[in-house]
């Protein structure tokens, strides 16, 4: 923002004219589905040694998906940024890809088929999420509905009828013969929150409090609320044993802390919270035990053989890989959830799985640079927010698989089998593109579209006065 | 706000680093530890996944792989599984490749030599499966075949060379076993036949003619200390060497007898061809004590002893004691006191004396083909030592003839086929047992064939005769098997 003010002449600029930066989206779109579709034949290829039978309409499903979006983009965002759409559609692809390719080698069924599904009903709600919310300040209104959604959300699993325990984790609940995983959906609603709540307490979480060994700490009052997001962590811990979740919650709202305050004392305080409850999670469960041990030591007898596996799996690509439909990813277990990271490590290799962390590495640089161009600390704060629980759910699920980190099970966004996920990421990519289109509209048409608006409701006034 | 969101960036970028830092570890640096890993299915799988090379003996596959229709795709064959056990090993899902060729040759078999990466590459870009290269053996199937029904399941090992080339004809250890057991998919019944092959006492995967615990070559040694005699210089067929009824070992009280307490000779002083002939213990501990251990050794080397070998298997280098008092030099002169050889290494000392003393090195793999039989691999015959001159080899073929026409190896004669051999009878222990041993050649004017046979604990009382009575008919059958044309 100040940096508009350092332009040595500020009146030449005026007749530039800004690009939406549609076009480029609609070329990178078709590429990424071309390069979908040639992974699709790859694999059906090398496996059944025939063309895929269903080649086009399953392409076609998802073309239209995108290319659906990318009109709706071009209607109500013209100025989103024109890089995460391509993306999101890329990694989406590949992971039903690989899903399909872990259908035909591991006898899974027919989960491609419904992931398909899902694929069309996440993008379609991206597009509803697109139009229903033309400004993404609105959200700031809801900012308290969004924190009881968000806490409804994450305890859902626990209710006795419908909340479901699968390997271990009580994540998961069931309707009507429908599976969701709430959890990812709350990621969105608490995000909301964060910064609803952060960006109107900023200025008393940062400026007051005082000075000790150069830490400005905050008031114990101030402290409440990083305190009920640590016991919330803590709760989802304990009662769903779910240590990604609660990894990632906490995570996430230590960075938007950080962002709104400004203040290095709240990172502080957040680690330390963090390795506390780390540390006692660590001596009070089992389960938590038991990963670390895994993680320390993968090839330890007596002891669950998923880390082994993957990291064979991993190995067994080596640099190049085996090619789709080459390998045997599916020797490992959630090989198409969440160990999918490895097996496009083992079919791509090295090369494949570094260019997929570079797509979602651009995918967080497009959301950070978003929340940096917005205008607006609400903005800011929720594209900072999005971004980041992106990064970090990748680096939770990544880092576990390549024994960076203790395994905690997460869904790797995009790519994992599963719709609740699918979902909450189509969704988060649609805020991200909400946000960014109000970041890169040049200031001419934000005045007529003030203008417009401001008609709009004189018309509206009018027509409710007569 | 932005500085803030800046240095988050910052801290994705070191999370995302840290990833690909941790990828490139796992897929680049320690790939191939993670692959060799034991129990790594997709190695295992990946090898099952492409067609094992063939093992052929005279174009017949004595071990193949078959196509299944599981997970497996390929599983391994071996007909005449039995008769060559020892010679192809085994392929194993959960044991991996063990013993034999199929351990030894395991990367060409499995198609990922070196030798293989130009046709690997070709594969890649047409697509067509790779495939492992087949193995093209020396073995004769008829002399195996001989050498195998004449031990029986008698415990010991039987060798034949062609003298000419060093090509190894037969190879054959007993008790054997059958690797169809072990290269089974089922695999609980492949534990099971695992557990009881290993835990066996009569170790039927120890293949005893090239890596078993080495035995005492008893009298065939004479052979060289004969050659170590005639390449001094100072003796001739004819010298006369002291050979009583019993010789006192020097430095000793101990009295060493001749077998079943004969004379050699009615004077006592019998000659070099005379105590071969007979297989004399008094006149050839006398001998060894004149030559000393440093001749005796180094004669021993020179046909062989000591040396590393791949045939392609290990062969263990056999042994002539480090540091010997006289006592057990002379101990030495007759094969005892801690002179440990291998039948082969016993065949390649006759296969030296049949090829004019020039000792050829000993190989299995005839030719490597790949899957369009072009041969990638070609064993050229290579002099491995000079063993003795042609002279001595000569007159030592003359002893051993005589040993089977009149000595104690006549039960090696063939009708019209001039056969040369050396019998013996190794002692183990102190109780008494011994192992019966033979060596020779024949046509003894223009050998084609060069043997060894060792019975195992054929006697558990040591008479002397036992290896001319027990080893020599078998040798017998495979010389037999070998002269034919």
């Amino acid at each position: 923002m100040s940096a508009g003010t350092a332009n040595p002449s500020p009146s030449t600029v005026t007749s530039l004219r800004v690009r939406s930066g549609r076009t480029v989206e609609l070329a990178l779109t078709v590429f990424a589905l071309l390069i979908v579709g040639l992974a699709y034949v790859n694999v059906e290829l090398a496996v059944r040694e025939q063309l895929p039978p269903d080649l086009w309409w399953h392409l076609g499903i998802l073309g239209a998906a995108a290319l659906g979006l990318h009109l709706v983009l071009r209607w109500r965002a013209r100025y989103a940024d024109p890089l995460l759409l391509p993306v999101a559609t890329l990694l989406n692809g590949l992971g039903l890809v690989m899903i399909h390719r872990i259908d035909l080698g591991g006898g899974t069924g027919s989960v491609a088929t419904r992931q398909l599904l899902w694929t069309g009903l996440a993008v379609a709600a991206a597009a509803g999420t697109l139009l229903l919310v033309r400004d993404h300040r609105v959200l700031k209104r809801w900012t308290y509905l969004a924190m009881a959604l968000g806490f409804v959300l994450l305890l859902l699993p626990m209710l006795p009828v419908i909340g479901r325990e699968v390997n271990g984790s009580r994540l998961w609940i069931s309707v009507g013969g429908l599976s969701l995983q709430p959890g990812e959906l709350a990621k969105i609603a608490l995000t909301v929150f964060f910064a609803g709540y952060l960006v109107s307490t900023r200025d008393a979480l940062s400026l007051v409090g005082r000075r000790i060994l150069g830490l400005q700490l905050p008031r114990a009052r101030d402290l409440g609320p990083i305190l009920v997001a640590w016991m919330l962590s803590v709760m989802v811990l304990v009662l769903q044993r779910d240590l990604g979740s609660s990894l990632l919650f906490f995570g996430l709202f230590v960075a938007m802390l950080y962002v709104a305050t400004e203040r290095t004392s709240w990172i502080v305080i957040g680690l330390t919270l963090f390795v506390g409850g780390a540390i006692l999670a660590w001596q009070l469960f089992d389960h938590v035990q038991r990963r670390v041990t895994l993680w320390l030591d993968p090839f330890a007898p007596d002891q669950s053989d998923q880390v082994a596996k993957g990291l064979m799996g991993l190995a067994h690509g080596g640099i190049f890989g085996t090619g789709l439909g080459e390998g045997f990813p599916y020797i490992t277990y959630f090989s198409n959830s969440d160990y999918v990271v490895a097996s496009f490590g083992e079919e791509l290799g090295m090369v494949g799985l570094f260019a997929m962390l570079m797509l979602y590495a651009l995918l967080v640089e497009r959301g950070l640079r978003t929340a940096i161009g917005a205008r607006e600390g609400f903005g800011k704060l929720l594209a900072a927010g999005l971004s980041f629980t992106l990064a970090l759910q990748v680096f939770v699920i990544v880092g576990g698989i390549t024994r960076v980190i203790p395994l905690t099970g997460l869904t790797t966004p995009f790519l994992s089998a599963g719709g609740s996920s699918l979902l909450a990421n189509w969704i988060i990519v649609a805020l991200l593109l909400r946000i960014s289109d109000h970041a890169r509209r040049p200031v001419s048409e934000r005045r007529a579209e003030q203008q417009r608006s401001a008609k709009d409701e004189a018309t509206t006034r009018t027509r409710e006065v007569r | 706000m932005n500085t803030p969101i800046r240095r988050l960036a910052y801290v994705v970028i070191a999370m995302f680093t840290s990833l690909l830092l941790a990828t490139t570890w796992i897929q680049f640096v320690s790939a191939d530890d993670l692959r060799e890993r034991p129990g790594n299915r997709r190695t295992l799988i990946d090898a099952y996944s492409r067609e094992r090379g063939a093992i052929l003996v005279d174009g017949t596959a004595i071990a193949r792989s078959e196509r299944t229709d599981t997970d497996l795709e390929w599983v391994r064959r071996y007909d005449q599984a039995t008769r060559y056990a020892h010679v192809t090993g085994y392929w194993s899902f959960t044991y991996g490749a063990g013993l034999g060729l199929e351990r030894a040759r395991n990367a060409v078999l499995a198609g990922t030599d070196d030798s293989l990466f130009y046709q690997r590459l070709v594969d890649v870009v047409t697509g067509r499966p790779p495939q492992g290269a087949s193995l093209e053996l020396t073995i004769d199937p008829e002399v195996q075949a001989a050498a195998a029904d004449a031990l029986g399941d008698r415990r010991g090992a039987a060798v034949a060379i062609d003298p000419r080339t060093g090509a190894i004809l037969a190879m054959v250890s007993r008790p054997s076993f059958d690797p169809n057991a072990l290269s089974s998919h089922q695999l609980s019944a492949v534990d099971d036949a695992y557990a009881r092959l290993t835990q066996d006492p009569e170790q039927p995967l120890v293949n005893r003619a090239i890596a078993g615990d080495l035995y005492p070559p008893g009298s065939t040694y004479k052979l060289v200390v004969a050659a170590a005699a005639l390449e001094s210089g100072d003796y001739d067929a004819d010298t006369e060497l002291e050979g009583g009824l019993t010789y006192t070992l020097p430095g000793t009280e101990t009295s060493l007898p001749n077998f079943g307490g004969a004379a050699c000779d009615p004077e006592g002083r019998p000659t070099l061809a005379r105590s071969v002939q007979v297989s004399c213990n008094t006149s050839f501990a006398w001998l060894a004590d004149q030559l000393g251990a440093d001749a005796l050794r180094e004669q021993s080397e020179r046909f062989g002893f000591g040396q590393q070998l791949e045939v392609p298997m290990t062969v263990t280098p056999s042994s002539y004691p480090e540091d010997p008092d006289d006592a057990q030099v002379a101990l030495t002169g007759i094969g005892q006191h801690e002179v440990r050889v291998t039948p082969l290494q016993v065949a390649m000392v006759s296969a030296a004396i049949a090829n004019d003393g020039e000792l050829m090195t000993p190989y299995l793999v005839e030719a490597v083909r790949n899957r369009d039989l072009e041969v990638i691999e070609d064993t050229d015959p290579r002099t491995m030592s000079r063993s003795v001159s042609a002279e001595t080899a000569d007159t030592l073929t003359d002893m051993m003839v005589s040993v089977v026409e009149s000595g104690s190896g006549t039960g090696a004669q063939l009708p019209g086929v001039d056969v040369a051999g050396k019998t013996g009878t190794a002692e183990y222990g102190a109780s008494g047992g011994a192992h019966a041993w033979f060596t020779g050649f024949a046509p003894a004017d223009d050998p084609r064939i060069a043997v060894a046979v060792i019975v195992e604990s054929a006697t558990d009382n040591w008479t002397g005769e036992t290896g001319g009575l027990v080893a020599a008919p078998v040798a017998r059958a495979m010389l037999e098997a070998g002269v034919q044309p």
